[in-house]
């Protein structure tokens, strides 16, 4: 199975990283852009074919390494 | 008292960490590397600085995750005294042994100079040698020191005096939360810290202010 996760930081976390990118887009004339956040996708390929222990996994994965719960959120979405 | 550095891929600072306790406890520290099955029997465990794996994921991620870190976590629990300085901080974070999380400096920039800090806890087995509220100087070097918690976890930590040392005179470099420079887990027997001790031990540094830390931690003064 093919697993997309997506991190992204917490709501109320300050993203200086996005406000600079946020700067750089309206500096090259895009305009009435209101916010950028920054995050993090990781593509994984799975050996694993019951969605639900894949699912399960996956989140272990994001608890233990791949977010940091203290400032980041996570989701995870499967495909085949 | 022996003493054990800590070293991963990618540290840097090592190297300042092992001159600095050799000096100051008379005889070199063991030096672990952190694929070594085990953990030499030690009274004071130091991850020292740098970049470990490129500071790949987040600052101190990978790192964390090692083997070693687990012998580390055991040690925590047995009241081993443990340092963690600027990257070693981040793997303290990163490992659960202290709360908290270190972001991209507030600025985007590298910084590194000299700032001022205040020793804000000083009845600790690191800090024992300074003067409550006492004014140091110490150099800092890094990209992601900035300090951040919940508001709850912050309410915490500050209640149960677990912040060692702030940022002072507005000398904060990086944007961390009420100017936390140094923080302690609840029974503080770990500290980390971003500023470098080990680079303001003699003279020849253009000062001493980081020797007591380490005076006190390999009590080779008495408090």
């Amino acid at each position: 199975m093919k697993a997309q996760i997506k991190v992204t930081l917490k709501k109320g976390v300050l993203d200086p990283q996005g406000q600079a990118i946020e700067g750089a887009l309206k500096s090259l004339g895009f305009e009435g852009v209101d916010s950028v956040r920054q995050g993090k996708v990781f593509d994984i390929e799975l050996g694993e074919t019951d969605p639900m222990q894949a699912r399960n996994m996956l989140n272990q994965m994001c608890q233990k390494l791949l977010a940091n719960t203290v400032i980041e959120d996570y989701t995870v979405a499967l495909s085949e | 008292m022996q003493c054990a550095v800590i070293a991963f891929p990618g540290s840097n600072r090592d190297r300042d960490m092992i001159a600095a306790v050799t000096k100051i406890a008379g005889k070199p520290p063991h030096v672990v590397w952190h694929k070594d099955s085990e953990l030499p029997q030690a009274d004071v465990i130091i991850l020292p600085g740098g970049f470990s794996y490129g500071d790949y994921l987040r600052s101190g991620a990978i790192a964390a995750r090692s083997p070693m870190m687990k012998e580390v976590a055991r040690a925590a629990e047995r009241g081993v005294s443990i340092l963690g300085v600027c990257n070693g901080f981040q793997i303290l974070t990163e490992a659960g042994l202290l709360p908290g999380t270190l972001m991209r400096n507030a600025s985007l920039k590298f910084v590194c100079r000299t700032i001022e800090l205040e020793v804000v806890n000083a009845a600790t087995r690191f800090t024992g040698l300074y003067r409550p509220g006492q004014i140091i100087r110490n150099p800092v070097a890094h990209h992601d020191g900035n300090y951040f918690v919940d508001d709850d976890t912050l309410a915490r930590i500050e209640g149960n005096e677990q912040v060692a040392f702030r940022y002072a005179n507005g000398t904060n470099p990086n944007g961390s939360r009420h100017d936390i420079a140094g923080v302690l887990n609840a029974r503080k027997n770990v500290l980390g810290m971003m500023p470098h001790p080990e680079d303001l031990i003699e003279p020849a540094h253009g000062g001493t202010d980081g020797r007591p830390l380490f005076e006190a931690l390999l009590e080779t003064v008495a408090a």
